[in-house]
């Protein structure tokens, strides 16, 4: 389970906020651009430091300021997926899967098998040697979420995980993600601007605006709240 | 309608018409201007080819002073490279990823031998590292000293090429998208990890312009060499040297160390613009 609760000042707000996320559970991050939704993220994954507040994974305190810890994004076994992806560009894709095996210097055949499997998963076994520019968005997005599952984190932040998926193939892909989030078992954050994967996607869905979680709950439940402006453009 | 052009059309057609002579005349001057630059350029280049024959210039390749002067400069250069390259990198790392007080000083600082002339160069290294010099005094006590050695050499040439390095690879490593650093720290790279897998492999081909634009400038130095190192052939006498002090006797072994560099010249600019095509 993940318990988060921080503060930190941003340029235009400050962001303040408390969230758990249950095993096995998703919950999805919505607001407006600037909402500080990405930012919770980076919190969790330890790319930004709290100023204060407490965020712990399991047993696991990744970050404390009253007992001063603080552990590095690399200690934090955390499965963290950008909205770009960042696959590394010079690398093909067998080497983006393996990037995390090598750092936690696992002996090559070892390597070598769970990143076989992994892309069999996938089914992208035939491009493991092609380098990652030249994949289509889904693709891309495939092999992200290979790259930090291969390392069976204990969290999975997902920021626009479909927003550079083209069209015609978000829906078959929105199903694969649903599914393989699923079958990990852990928490899930996704942040998202897309009504399709919050209702889709999501157990509990979360309203942020200004850095403050305005609203939470059941995704009908919230979407439900018209008189809030943002919920009233976002289902439409 | 009238399809008759009025008075004012006729005006308008007419200034039209003057429009496109001047502006005629215009491109006439900037293609003249634009030729006169380029023969300004080319033609004491090309003079260097005329004014030897091949014969002469393949003969003076095997004097004492020019073998001395080309193997010389090709150590020292790739010496002082290898240093600049090795102190450098990890300055221009930690000044284009992390702000502290004083960076802008840093920054200036490592910029300063680009402006500063090369005689101030070599009296500045002289006033450090001569024998009486602030550090050199103290060198000396252990038996040390720099000035009119083949390391006077690598110092002068670092101390004037490092800015050329250092400029280019912190444009290189500001150009590399911070997510994927990100990226790699959340798989689990630590930040020396970060850096040798995913920064500097990303920056490569700013990386080896730079260092292929400092090599050329510490192969080019003569100043501050000169000051600081002497000229003693098989020791301090580069290439550049070697043309200053042979071209008062032997002709054709200046133009023939001229030539070398020019060559090398060409293939600097060629490679850099080969490698800073290629990206990503």
């Amino acid at each position: 389970m993940l318990e988060f609760r921080a503060v930190r000042k941003l340029r235009d707000f400050v962001l303040d906020l408390a969230l758990s996320v249950l095993p096995g559970e998703t919950l999805v991050l919505i607001g407006e651009n600037g909402a500080g939704k990405s930012t919770v993220l980076n919190l969790i994954s330890g790319i930004l430091t709290p100023d204060e507040g407490e965020i712990t994974l399991g047993d696991r305190v990744l970050f404390s300021s009253e007992e001063r810890i603080n552990l590095h994004p690399e200690n934090r076994n955390i499965g963290h997926l950008f909205q770009s992806y960042a696959l590394f560009p010079h690398m093909t894709v067998a080497e983006n899967v393996a990037f995390g095996l090598r750092c936690r210097k696992l002996p090559e055949p070892e390597i070598k098998r769970a990143v076989a499997e992994q892309l069999e998963t996938i089914n992208l076994s035939e491009l493991a040697d092609v380098n990652v520019g030249r994949l289509s968005g889904g693709q891309r997005q495939r092999v992200a979420l290979a790259r930090a599952l291969v390392l069976d984190p204990d969290l999975l932040l997902l920021d626009e995980p479909l927003a550079a998926v083209d069209m015609r193939s978000q829906a078959a892909m929105r199903r694969e993600l649903r599914e393989r989030i699923r079958k990990t078992g852990i928490p899930c954050i996704v942040v998202t601007h897309s009504l399709r994967d919050a209702v889709e996607l999501g157990d509990r869905l979360g309203l942020m605006e200004d850095g403050h979680l305005v609203a939470g709950g059941r995704p009908e439940e919230v979407l439900r709240m018209r008189e809030n402006r943002f919920i009233a453009s976002f289902v439409g | 309608m009238d399809s008759t052009p009025s008075r004012q059309g006729r005006e308008v057609l007419r200034h039209a018409g003057r429009a496109r002579l001047s502006r005629g005349f215009l491109t006439l001057f900037v293609a003249a201007l634009l030729v006169l630059f380029l023969l300004f350029v080319t033609l004491p280049v090309v003079s260097l080819f005329l004014r030897i024959s091949p014969e002469a210039f393949f003969r003076s390749l095997a004097e004492p002073v020019v073998i001395d002067a080309l193997s010389l400069s090709l150590t020292t250069a790739t010496a002082s490279t290898a240093i600049v390259v090795l102190l450098g990198t990890p300055l221009a790392l930690v000044n284009a990823r992390h702000d502290y007080p004083g960076r802008a000083l840093v920054d200036t600082l490592t910029d300063l031998p680009i402006v500063l002339p090369p005689a101030v160069a070599g009296i500045a290294l002289l006033m450090a590292f001569g024998r009486r010099g602030v550090v050199g005094q103290y060198l000396n006590e252990f038996g040390i000293s720099i000035a009119f050695t083949t390391a006077a050499v690598i110092l002068a040439q670092v101390f004037v090429a490092s800015p050329f390095y250092i400029r280019q690879a912190r444009a290189s490593f500001e150009a590399v998208d911070r997510h994927y650093e990100d990226a790699a720290r959340t798989l689990g790279a630590s930040p020396a990890t970060v850096a040798l897998r995913v920064t500097i492999p990303l920056a490569w081909g700013g990386l080896v312009s730079g260092a292929i634009l400092s090599f050329a400038r510490a192969l080019g130095e003569f100043g501050a060499t000169i000051m600081f190192a002497g000229n003693y052939q098989g020791r301090t006498r580069t290439m550049p040297l070697a043309i200053y002090t042979t071209m008062q006797g032997d002709m054709d072994a200046a133009i023939s160390l001229a030539i070398i560099l020019v060559v090398i010249s060409f293939v600097v600019i060629a490679a850099v613009k080969v490698i800073t095509r290629r990206n990503y």
